[in-house]
């Protein structure tokens, strides 16, 4: 990487001073248009913020917030509580990374460190493949294949359960966690791994001791970004979960049904009359879920920047 | 000084070519809309806009199909979506005939009054909601007041009913579709108007037939309810009393027009306004001549 950017600062630099007349007014051009596209971006997540606003904020003060914070959803009745869907949605999520981390990192070291370079170029490749498999696919094989088995190897009364959707979330993350791991994992400098052998340390010590905690900063952005992943699919773990707002507080509910706050949008949102409280109340949980994911998404881009600062990684 | 006078002309002839090309786009975007205006009023007067109800849908199929084949010059397209859906599409004016498998409510009836609609109800076929349970399962019959505290969570294992030591699963359609309100008025409340009885939390609400009928087909443990039309033979039908002393009776489009299965329901056609021309003939003719193909999708004709 450092020896291309050399030359390509020099090149635009020599550019400038010759060929001003004509390429300028292109380049301008292309600059200027590139720009537009890029400030537009920012330009619509900020409209669909407002526009979340304006339909979501009614709720807060059409209903008094002991209600939108209760504990019962039962839309049809004016009963909005929105805790079990919440919880819900956190439950099922931190339950998928808590599986899919191990996998994904574990994954990540032996394609960047363990495999021969011919293994690495079958995988890698076959880890995006498994990144574009549409989610209603999953959840139609999570639906008709891995709730039965959770059902009858867990012997849980149904296998439409939290787990089953953390499952399935969890193979989902499972691309985003191990690509980003594994640049971490690339960006650690040669020079710490030869300095480790170099003490004596084994090719596992190395890893283990040295590769690993080095691209931890990478491996924590992994794992969020994972997170944002999870906590936004809607489609497989609507087919999943089973949809039961019910409370998730034991460590037994990871084995009951469980409704999540996208499941309750997309279920929903095609019957309410717009303008209504209950549509309001979707709205609602849509500006949470987005503030969530917007947190989220700051902690993963914090570490980001953090990585730059620091001395050594790339 | 030069060098800025340059890139304001070259700003100023941004501005005239974009501005060319937006003034290009919206041209272009005019005569579309325009030509697709004019399109539209050459069809309409023989497009009848029918949406709605996800338990009617099937049979309004079949009934356009028919008709169409019937009356070539008339186009009818059929929408699902469920009873909400068709009757806001109606409310608004954006569709003739709203299908639904309950009565428009108050409110409803409200907003399409302000809109200067007043709609007008056909009940169009009947519908009977039955019970279902995986076909292991030795339960055979219930009454209205067990399938209550069932759905409620105060029965919670089978060997309460007679079956085996087994918990409970409630499936339930999702709380948007007409069938999840009529049995919950009609069924957990048993019909008492002042009743506050609610699904119990841990009922599984499904997206759709299909999610109800794999689960209770897979998991000797569930209990689920639908409209009869989507009952497949592989759920077992459980025969339903209305209290203790009541015969057990299987839902059949004998039992629901004699009266004696307790839980059937109508279904509805709402037309904004009285209905005139196309939409008359159609509708006439549902109520006579269409009936014939309401019980071959598993609903009960009116007669």
């Amino acid at each position: 990487m450092n020896f291309n950017l050399a030359p390509n600062e020099s090149s635009t630099l020599t550019m400038e001073k010759p060929k001003a007349e004509r390429s300028t007014w292109s380049e301008f051009l292309v600059e200027s248009s590139i720009r537009v596209v890029g400030f537009s971006t920012i330009g619509f997540v900020v409209l669909i913020f407002l526009f979340l606003l304006r339909e979501g904020l009614p709720i807060f003060y059409e209903v008094s917030p002991g209600n939108i914070f209760g504990t019962r959803w039962y839309p049809t009745f004016d009963i909005f509580g929105s805790l079990p869907l919440i919880l819900g949605s956190a439950y099922v999520t931190v339950a998928s990374i808590l599986i899919a981390l191990p996998l994904g990192v574990c994954t990540a070291v032996f394609v960047r460190e363990v495999a021969p370079q011919w293994t690495r170029e079958i995988l890698k490749p076959l880890i995006e493949v498994l990144a574009g498999i549409p989610s209603v696919v999953l959840g139609f094989f999570g639906m008709h294949v891995i709730a039965p088995l959770v059902r009858t190897n867990l012997d849980a009364p149904t296998g439409l359960t939290a787990f089953t959707g953390a499952l399935l979330l969890a193979y989902m993350s499972l691309p985003t966690i191990i690509s980003v791991a594994e640049d971490a994992l690339d960006a650690v400098p040669k020079s710490y791994r030869d300095a480790a052998l170099a003490m004596g340390a084994t090719k596992w010590q190395t890893i283990w001791r040295i590769v690993v905690p080095a691209a931890r900063s990478g491996i924590a952005t992994a794992v969020m970004l994972g997170m944002g992943r999870a906590i936004g699919e809607t489609m497989a773990v609507m087919m999943v979960t089973g949809n039961a707002a019910r409370m998730p507080l034991s460590f037994n509910s990871l084995f009951m049904p469980v409704r999540t706050m996208t499941a309750t949008i997309a279920a929903e949102m095609g019957e309410v009359a717009s303008g209504s409280v209950h549509y309001h109340a979707l709205f609602g949980i849509g500006i949470m879920l987005f503030i969530l994911t917007f947190f989220i998404n700051l902690v993963a881009a914090k570490a980001i920047f953090k990585k730059r600062y620091r001395g050594g990684l790339r | 000084m030069g060098g800025n006078g340059e890139l304001m002309k070259k700003k100023v002839n941004l501005v005239l070519w974009c501005a060319l090309a937006l003034l290009l786009m919206v041209g272009c975007r005019g005569g579309n809309e325009k030509t697709e205006v004019a399109k539209g009023e050459a069809v309409s007067p023989g497009t009848i806009e029918n949406k709605g109800s996800d338990t009617l849908v099937n049979l309004a199929l079949a009934w356009a199909e028919l008709y169409m084949k019937m009356h070539p010059e008339v186009r009818i397209s059929v929408t699902g979506g469920g009873s909400g859906t068709g009757i806001a599409a109606m409310i608004n004016g954006t569709v003739s005939i709203a299908n639904a498998s309950r009565e428009m409510k108050r409110e409803e009836i409200a907003e399409a009054r302000a809109n200067g609609i007043d709609p007008v109800e056909f009940v169009v076929a009947r519908d009977a909601i039955a019970v279902v349970v995986n076909p292991s399962n030795p339960v055979d019959h219930l009454t209205l007041q067990q399938i209550s505290d069932v759905y409620t969570g105060k029965i919670n294992n089978w060997s309460q009913l007679g079956g085996e030591n087994r918990p409970i699963v409630l499936l339930s359609r999702e709380s948007n579709s007409g069938t999840y309100v009529y049995f919950l008025e009609n069924v957990i409340r048993l019909g008492n108007s002042k009743s506050k009885l609610l699904f119990s939390p841990d009922t599984l609400l499904m997206p759709s037939s299909e999610g109800i009928s794999s689960e209770i087909r897979k998991n000797p443990n569930t209990i689920g309810y639908d409209g009869l039309g989507y009952v497949t033979p592989d759920q077992k039908v459980i025969a339903v009393a209305k209290n203790d002393s009541g015969p057990f009776v299987l839902p059949s489009p004998e039992t629901v027009n004699d009266g004696t299965y307790p839980v059937a329901r109508p279904l509805y056609m709402y037309t904004a306004g009285q209905p005139k021309g196309q939409i008359k003939n159609y509708l006439d003719w549902i109520l006579h001549d269409g009936q014939k193909l309401v019980s071959k999708l598993g609903f009960v004709p009116l007669q």
